[in-house]
């Protein structure tokens, strides 16, 4: 079976956790032997792993016919692909779109990240997408997040193939109900327009069918896994007079930063020996460090600005407790990251990950009091960390992309049984 | 036939700030509910129907029934119409009330005083409310192994239940009476899983091949067993009846019917003191790990399997000697609470059955910061600082001194008589 995916990240060049997802659904998917990916994203930067899927840059098809010489393109596209694909992608223009900008060999120039003219960006993708649609033999089409909704719908339209769209999140998450129209719009035409909707938890599914109106029958929850981890051996933990409790992730209103002060603000009433680590950064930085200085324990409450790569693991590995108190969390990998490494996880119910792990302490997000107790027993009984460590750390482990992908798998064939 | 009743206290929801602050551990307002909720579904017309069927078979009919001591406080304070109906069926003398430790705790495996302890307490309350002392034994959840054999045989009891376990077993039938490995006057009643799990769990299975069971087929089953069997002995909770088998299902109407249908095949009842006695014994039977009768594995790892599961019974435990040297009332009753086997199945990964949280680690933050607090108050009637032995010491002397001024009082009273007698002369 061949796959086209519409994605807008994928590693190492990553700003969130849709490229993390995205590689880890296609490497679990192309182990099935007769699974073929071709994934397109706006930039490659070419250091991308192409030894499972093909990887195709948007900004490499050409969607304005330019005359252009054989040795230019090999010079210029030589790193991506081949000039003869290029021309073959040439013939695959159909429609006329010289109103967008495009350079000499009629290319758009896309960031590839989340820039302020993102829907200019958004209908330029949608203009790629027509021409690999005409030119590319696929039997599904797979739009990973809204920004690549109406790529895969303009793509379906042409090629009369299904569509599969991945909900990796809404605009209902993200803005905490304070929705942009015109996201909500993009959103829901993908949704009508897919023939079957993947949702990462069930609680995105719920505001799928809810706050989008779409038939229940329509939308499947598949949970996101997580890559196992090469060297787990090598993250290890300093012994420590004090227990340290990390919070990691963006600092914005959405992951629930305030929480986690006031849950330590408790904890540091009742006993000491306890630190806590407000790891990464976001726009609600400077209130935390204000209302940390406030509840008077800015002298235990640590900030470490932004991690990256290995930091992440280092910084999990080295705590006793991993806290996400995320106000709306589609699904929340980091989770499963720190469990990985074997560091007890409180997640709040509002989060995706909850539904499938159950060796993690589950709160409400606005539970401080249930936070602030599950936070002192895992540093103060030992048998309750070391049973969320070893169990928690063999749950994660079986927590595998390559089943994920034998459940979109068959979402693939249901949809293609039907068509 | 043995039914066995225990509903325990349950704890409020106790955060870590209140450790050292409020001493009051319980939620009465689910504790009550649920009690009232088994006593109306299930306890009273269980013992409705066990009264009706003991008058209509002119007392041929016999069952014995196990209940804890806390369950009885509870029903005392919550649903004392309970214990009336309990008592009419003691009046019958067709039941046997078997003795059991007060709190239903796991005290059989953790500690040997405790358990001694709690099996007079129990015997007490019995003995208080029903008139009768218990002679059998049916330890907590059945639990059972060479050890605690040997412990009731020297505590004297002479009858125990025990689980119908497959390792213990091997290839012998549960239907014959057995003895202990190294006390044959120690007689042993193993439970019939097959028969009792057929009423507790399957009897309302409509996708089981035997569904629906009624009294007429149940006791032809019975009937198949090969002759020289003599005994089948059922035990199952009070829950079976009105909880988990609810009243729609015919349950009661079953019941109703048992005795009819023994008697045309010629069977009878009996009680598990009498079968002790009028049974002779087929053999030993030797359990060198503890055995219950749970689950599939019928092994005590509902209770004791996991690392949350040990820690909370360790912690509990280590304090045990203190708690007894000391005299404050609430203190022993809290320490008797605390000791139910429930707290402890609430941690349970795979088995929580009858669960009040959302997670088994809910259930032991919750039970290890009351048990903190717990502790504490130990901690201030007999200070950690003083190691135990050095508390036995102190104890002793004191102990001593009783005897001491007992022997002294004695010689006085010697001494006055003797002078006494010197006087009339």
């Amino acid at each position: 079976m061949k796959a086209l995916m519409f994605g807008w990240e994928f590693p190492p060049h990553i700003l969130g956790g849709l490229g993390t997802a995205s590689f880890g659904l296609t490497r679990g998917m192309a182990q099935q032997e007769d699974m073929e990916i071709t994934f397109v994203i706006p930039k490659p930067w070419g250091d991308e792993d192409q030894s499972f899927l093909r990887i195709i840059g948007a900004c490499n098809v050409p969607i304005v016919w330019k005359d252009c010489d054989w040795h230019h393109v090999q010079e210029r596209l030589g790193q991506f692909m081949h000039p003869d694909e290029y021309y073959r992608l040439r013939d695959g223009i159909k429609y006329d779109f010289r109103r967008i900008g495009t350079n000499e060999l009629g290319c758009v120039d896309f960031s590839g990240r989340y820039p302020d003219n993102l829907i200019e960006e958004i209908g330029n993708y949608e203009a790629v997408a027509s021409v690999l649609a005409h030119q590319l033999d696929f039997d599904i089409i797979h739009s990973h997040d809204w920004l690549t909704y109406p790529a895969g719908v303009f793509a379906k339209q042409i090629s009369g193939k299904p569509l599969v769209i991945h909900v990796h999140a809404t605009d209902f998450d993200r803005s905490r109900g304070n929705v942009n129209p015109t996201v909500y719009s993009i959103e829901k035409r993908g949704m009508e327009e897919a023939d079957h909707i993947i949702t990462v938890s069930n609680l995105t599914r719920n505001t799928v069918i809810e706050k989008y109106h779409i038939d229940p029958a329509k939308v499947t929850t598949v949970h996101n896994a997580v890559e196992p981890l090469q060297d787990v051996q090598s993250f290890t933990k300093t012994p420590r007079k004090d227990k340290v409790v990390t919070f990691l992730g963006r600092i914005t209103m959405q992951k629930g930063p305030e929480y986690f002060v006031e849950a330590a603000a408790r904890v540091l009433q009742k006993t000491d020996g306890v630190r806590f680590v407000m790891a990464g950064s976001g726009d609600m930085m400077n209130q935390m460090i204000h209302l940390a200085a406030a509840k008077g324990i800015a002298d235990k409450f640590h900030f470490t600005g932004f991690l990256r790569g290995r930091q992440v693991q280092e910084m999990l590995a080295e705590s006793d407790v991993y806290i996400m108190p995320s106000v709306s969390e589609p699904f929340g990998i980091s989770p499963l990251e720190a469990m990985q490494v074997g560091t007890p996880s409180i997640i709040s119910y509002q989060s995706g990950c909850a539904e499938i792990l159950s060796h993690a302490i589950k709160t409400d997000y606005w539970d401080i009091d249930a936070m602030a107790d599950a936070i002192y027993a895992i540093v103060k009984y030992p048998a309750m960390y070391k049973s969320l460590r070893e169990l928690g750390q063999h749950e994660v482990n079986n927590i595998r992309w390559y089943d994920a992908g034998l459940k979109v798998r068959n979402i693939y064939n249901q949809v293609i049984n039907r068509y | 036939m043995c039914l066995q009743l225990h509903a325990p206290y349950r704890l409020k929801r106790y955060r870590f700030f209140e450790i050292g602050q409020d001493h009051y551990y319980y939620d009465d307002f689910q504790t009550e509910s649920k009690i009232r909720s088994l006593a109306t579904l299930s306890y009273l017309p269980t013992n409705c129907t066990l009264l009706e069927m003991i008058r209509s078979s002119n007392g041929k009919f016999k069952c014995a029934i196990a209940v804890s001591g806390v369950t009885l406080e509870l029903l005392e304070q919550y649903s004392p119409e309970v214990i009336d109906s309990f008592k009419d069926l003691a009046e019958t003398g067709c039941v046997e009330f078997v003795a059991e430790p007060y709190s239903h705790s796991l005290a059989s495996l953790m500690d040997e005083n405790e358990w001694e302890g709690q099996l007079k307490e129990h015997a007490a309350k019995i003995e208080q409310l029903f008139g009768v002392k218990p002679t059998t034994l049916c330890n907590s959840e059945l639990i059972y192994s060479d050890e605690i054999g040997e412990k009731a045989y020297q505590l004297g009891y002479r009858t125990m239940m025990i689980p119908g376990a497959k390792n213990v077993l091997g290839w012998k039938s549960p239907n014959y009476l057995y003895n202990h490995i190294s006390h044959s006057k120690l007689k042993l009643l193993v439970r019939n899983p097959k028969l009792s799990d057929d009423l507790s769990f399957r009897f309302n299975d409509h996708t089981w091949e035997n569904y629906p069971l009624n009294a007429e087929k149940f006791i032809e089953w019975i009937k198949n067993i090969p002759a020289e069997e003599p005994i089948v002995n059922l035990w199952m909770g009070y829950e079976t009846f009105g909880m988990r088998q609810q009243a729609y299902t015919g349950i009661f109407e079953f019941l109703k019917a048992l005795p009819y249908y023994a008697m045309e095949q010629e069977m009878g009842f009996i009680l598990p003191k009498e079968a002790g006695k009028k049974l002779a014994s087929a053999d030993m039977l030797t359990a060198p790990t503890p055995i219950s009768w749970s689950g599939e594995t019928k092994n005590t790892t509902a209770w004791v399997g996991n690392d949350l599961q040990q820690e909370a019974l360790q912690k509990l435990y280590a304090v045990a000697e203190r708690v007894r040297l000391c005299s404050d009332k609430s203190l022993q009753h809290d320490w008797t609470i605390l000791q139910s086997a429930d707290h402890f199945r609430y941690m349970s990964h795979t088995d929580a059955f009858d669960t009040n949280y959302d997670s088994p680690y809910e259930a032991f933050m919750n039970y290890m910061n009351i048990l903190a607090d717990f502790l504490q108050r130990v901690d201030e009637q007999y200070p950690t600082t003083i190691d135990n032995e050095e508390l036995n010491e102190l104890l002793k002397t004191i102990n001593n001194q009783e005897k001491e001024i007992e022997r002294l009082e004695k010689e006085l009273k010697a001494t006055r008589a003797r002078k006494e007698k010197k006087e009339k002369k």
